[in-house]
């Protein structure tokens, strides 16, 4: 009895493991999902015309997609029939929907009117695949009223007079333009190829339905070998309701632009400022004296390396946390470059903690270069510039970590700072450094101003190069960005006044447009 | 010395300790304040209130731990009433520890849709959240600007899979969806620099509409561009989630700490203007 | 050679840039996006740089027992640790699965999230010591700063009554107004300073960062 017993158990426990085994299959077995499922009515309604494109297994991928089911039902909660099976590839399936011929017509149905004069012009300044479809909207559509019957206008596009036509987009009722925009990738789905003709046609849809029509709901199945193995859809709906579709306008051509008109004004002003930074260096180059003011952020890193030499401790050298393609950082290689000469002849100690990668290999160069022209080259020690981490506060730790052991005479920071800046500053304070910083982000200068002995503001950093240098080429530029400077303020000021006067023109010349 | 000389200088260890206590007190009470919403909060909430059922926003989670008491509850509240109202929502990070912060937000948010709530008198059912039907997480690229402008291009030009490893066209959602001209706004939440990426690389060139919430400290530094229209919206710091908590019937964590900023706020005056005393009488003091 | 190499290819590279900026057609972008691709692979080389840097300034300290060496080897542990329980490789190489590994998403939640949050709160105590060192009366500006920081911080005070509304109209005229007015100034002045370096850079003027002249 207990041998009878025991067989029975086993059988049940090989059928329940066999039963949990067909039901669960892992989710990276199951095929994907066909894409870019499209529905819409066609035939007056009568029928639902369903695109898409092959699952990523069709042909491809995990290669087990044997086809595609098609399900419907009157309602997304509703009880699924399936309606066909389809083998695999791209499918445009037409499915004849069940009318309820039993309803009677109470009277006319309404009709919208079609859309009218549609143009279709090529999309300006961007790199083609795009087509501007434009029209008059229905005499039937009253947008923004209650009572408008016009419920939206669908596009459709085909590559032939005769299609097949495919539904691009919609636009809400009200709506006069449409923008075609295909990808430019031959791979993507929707791959729209410039130089070639396109055909459209612009349906205008209601609220209302024929009598016996209504909406429905489909999903498609990825199927398999297996039948337990298949990825479906959430229910896609399509859309019952009465239409009318214009005539079939085109063709038009997409093509790329060679030259963004809307950046004219920028293309002036970077041409205008280029000519105004040569002329300045050329005029710099002929011994014309450049008036450039004091900067006492600057003044003060002699003096400052001096008292470190003198106290026997290191200097802090924190470039930021920018990378090293930011302006504020390249900048501040400059004035380490200064820095770290100083204190090469000096022979202080320098520390140069750096937040990015690429921002320490610049820098070790920079450092190296220094004690190099310095002649003091066996002084330099490759571990005076190092990385620390790429994280901010985790960043601030360290620092301010050597800042209370190291106890260095002066720290200066120059470059990007973001939320931590206080926080250095502070921690420098605390340690009794003279402190000098650089930045050019508006936000943290406030904390500097506060916690620190001497702050450049914003162009200032920039400025620094030139002003450590005193090179007639820098000095140039810089008195270039002074006029530039005078120019911007002189035109806001008259475009203030123009504004005022409701002169718009003068406002609109400086527009630019992407 | 006497006691305005010590009001002049205060060792700032007391400073710290009453501010600290002050926290932790103001915390642990009943107290709670009024808090007046701004225009700037406003337009965000307005904005994504009146989108339909089924658009599609984008929302990039772009902070640090070290910003989460900030930001957090923005995402929080912004996120949940998106999804209450049916949208669909792409998320990407660009910070580097953002992935962590944009995985916990999503899990921690679909497991409060989960129970049915009323928020501004309308009832809304309890929902399931699915990856691929009501969001899609795309993860983190480094150089936030180049994928700024790689998305303008395609959402599969930098990310061909999402943060799972799903390749982007298996999900229901991307159906349709190839970049920011599909999506009805861009919300930038955001403790760092990527901001000025988003301004500068993504905004300038798509023209799409972009919304900011950002630190305290950052917020102000992009008022220039509310006034310029480059951005409709934006929320700063704890009280600017904690306006959107209010308008969105949904108090939270920052509507909470609204009352310990505020106190310690009162607590920085006081230092302020003890120092203040201790130096104008002393100032007087050897003026006699 | 050595300098006028980087110095050419920062010219062709910088002056084609300015140039794609203002085409867009797709032969320009395409080129664009082939040079960005560029840009990650340089950042995966010099990342590796980086943590070697990281590396040997560490293990220098703990082999040669420098001061304070102890901190040197929690950061070679700390960074090991995360990488190791990062890959995860043995169990479930790039897939969501390795992303979930217990140890790194504990480690996450649990220290780095906690670490960096503590950081930034520091920020509050910093403020507070900051502001109660810096805003002094000593001259006429100094004290318009200290009145100004008293009204901005004090605008969504509900305690003061019935001059709470005129703090906060007050405070959000001085953001709007004369602190935007200096920002923008300033945004305007870094803007050209920014196209200036950049143009110094793109000719060669700025070199800096090449190093030795």
């Amino acid at each position: 009895m207990m041998h009878k017993l025991l067989i029975v158990m086993c059988l049940l426990f090989i059928a329940g493991a066999g039963y949990v085994s067909a039901e669960e299959i892992p989710d990276s077995l199951k095929p994907a999902l066909p894409s870019d499922i499209t529905i819409y009515p066609d035939s007056g309604g009568n029928v639902a015309v369903i695109y898409w494109f092959p699952s990523a297994d069709d042909g491809a991928g995990k290669n087990i997609v044997t086809g595609y089911a098609l399900y419907r039902s009157p309602s997304p909660k509703g009880s699924f029939e399936v309606i066909d099976t389809v083998p695999p590839g791209p499918n445009r399936y037409i499915d004849f929907l069940p009318i309820d011929t039993t309803v009677v017509d109470s009277g006319a149905p309404f009709s919208p009117a079609p859309v009218t004069e549609v143009t279709l012009a090529d999309k300006d300044n961007d790199h083609g695949h795009a087509v501007i479809v434009k029209w008059k909207t229905s005499a039937d559509d009253i947008a923004g009223s209650p009572s408008n019957r016009v419920l939206a206008y669908n596009v459709f596009r085909a590559e032939s007079q005769s299609g097949p036509y495919l539904m691009r987009g919609q636009s809400a009722s009200g709506d006069t333009q449409y923008d075609d925009v295909g990808s430019k990738e031959r791979e993507a789905r929707d791959y729209m190829p410039d130089y070639t003709d396109y055909y459209y046609i612009i349906r205008t849809k209601t609220i209302e339905y024929h009598p016996g029509h209504k909406d429905y709901f489909y999903i498609v199945r990825s199927i398999t070998d297996n039948p337990d193995n298949y990825r479906e859809t959430s229910p896609l709906q399509f859309d019952g309701t009465i239409y009318t579709d214009s005539q079939v306008y085109g063709p038009v051509q997409c093509f790329g632009q060679w030259f963004n008109s809307g950046l004219i004004p920028v293309l002036i002003f970077v041409i205008c400022f280029t000519a105004i930074t040569v002329f300045m260096i050329f005029r710099a180059r002929r011994g014309a004296e450049l008036f450039v003011r004091r900067l006492a952020g600057i003044e003060a890193v002699d003096e400052a390396i001096g008292r470190a030499t003198e106290m026997g401790k290191p200097i802090l050298y924190v470039l930021g946390l920018g990378t090293a393609a930011e302006i504020a950082t390249i900048a501040s290689f400059t004035i380490l470059g200064r820095v770290a000469k100083k204190v090469a002849e000096y022979q202080t100690g320098l520390i140069v903690p750096c937040y990015d990668p690429i921002v320490m290999t610049v820098a070790q160069e920079t450092v190296k270069a220094s004690y190099m022209d310095a002649g003091r080259p066996d002084s330099y020690d490759e571990n005076m510039v190092y990385f620390v981490t790429q994280s901010q506060f985790a960043y601030v730790a360290a620092v301010n970590g050597v800042m209370l052991r190291e106890l260095p005479a002066t720290n200066i920071y120059m470059g990007k700072f973001f939320a931590e800046s206080l926080i250095l500053a502070e921690t420098g304070a605390l340690a009794g450094s003279i402190q000098i910083a650089g930045t050019d982000e508006i936000a943290q200068i406030p904390f500097f101003v506060v916690a620190c002995d001497y702050t450049l503001i914003g162009e200032e950093l920039y400025a620094a190069s030139a002003y450590l240098g005193r090179e007639p080429v820098l000095l140039g530029s810089l008195k270039a960005q002074d006029y530039a400077k005078a120019a911007v303020m002189i035109i806001a000021i008259v475009g203030f006044i123009t504004i005022n006067l409701n002169w718009d023109w003068f406002v609109n010349l400086f527009r630019v447009a992407n | 010395m006497n006691i305005f000389d010590r009001l002049m200088s205060i060792d700032r260890r007391w400073v710290f300790l009453f501010l600290a206590l002050v926290c932790v007190v103001i915390y642990a009470s009943d107290i709670s304040v009024k808090i007046t919403v701004t225009d700037e909060v406003r337009k965000i909430y307005n904005f994504t209130d009146n989108l339909k059922p089924g658009d599609v926003i984008f929302v990039a989670i772009d902070y640090d731990p070290n910003s989460l008491a900030e930001l957090h509850p923005m995402t929080y509240s912004i996120v949940e009433h998106a999804w209450r109202k049916n949208l669909k929502i792409i998320f990407t990070s660009l910070s580097q520890n953002g992935p962590g912060m944009a995985d916990l937000a999503i899990r921690q948010i679909s497991d409060s849709l989960a129970v049915p709530q009323e928020y501004n008198g309308v009832q809304y059912p309890a929902r399931t959240i699915v990856n691929g039907e009501d969001y899609v997480f795309l993860g983190y690229k480094p150089y936030p600007a180049l994928v700024i402008v790689g998305m303008g291009q395609n959402f599969r030009i930098p990310f061909p899979t999402d943060y799972y490893g799903t390749p982007l066209d298996e999900h229901p959602m991307m159906r349709g969806i190839q970049n920011y001209d599909q999506v009805k706004c861009v919300i930038d939440i955001s403790g760092t620099s990527g901001v000025d990426m988003w301004i500068a690389y993504g905004q300038t060139r798509y023209n799409f509409p972009l919304a900011l919430g950002l630190t305290g400290v950052m917020a102000a530094d992009y008022y220039p561009y509310l006034n310029s229209g480059q951005v409709f919206g934006i929320m700063g710091g704890m009280l600017g989630a904690a306006q959107y908590e209010l308008l969105a019937d949904n108090p939270g964590r920052a509507y909470d700490a609204m009352r310990v900023q505020l106190f310690a706020h009162m607590v920085i005056i006081l230092f302020i203007v003890m120092g203040n005393v201790g130096f104008l009488m002393t100032r007087k003091r050897s003026k006699l | 050679m050595k300098r006028q190499l980087p110095l050419s290819l920062v010219f062709i590279f910088g002056v084609f840039m300015i140039i794609q900026y203002f085409v867009p057609h797709e032969s320009s972008e395409w080129i664009f996006e082939f040079l960005l691709d560029w840009i990650y692979i340089i950042g995966i080389f010099a990342l590796a740089l980086g943590i070697w840097s990281l590396i040997r300034v560490s293990w220098d300290k703990i082999k040669y027992r420098k001061d304070n060496w102890q901190y040197s080897l929690v950061t070679l542990l700390g960074l090991f640790a995360m990488i190791v329980f990062g890959f995860d490789y043995l169990r479930n190489f790039q897939t969501a699965e390795g992303l979930q590994n217990f140890m790194f998403v504990h480690f996450f939640d649990y220290i780095m999230i906690p670490i960096q949050a503590t950081m930034f709160s520091l920020l509050a105590f910093f403020i507070a010591s900051a502001a109660y060192r810096a805003f002094r009366a000593r001259s006429i500006l100094a004290s318009l700063l200290l009145i100004a920081a008293l009204i901005v911080m004090l605008r969504f005070n509900p305690y003061f009554g019935p001059i709470s509304p005129y703090l906060e109209k007050t405070a959000s005229w001085l953001l709007n107004v004369p602190n935007l007015a200096a920002k923008r100034a300033i945004v305007i002045g870094v803007g050209l300073g920014i196209v200036a370096t950049a143009l110094k850079v793109i000719l060669g003027i700025e070199r800096a960062y090449l190093g030795k002249d």
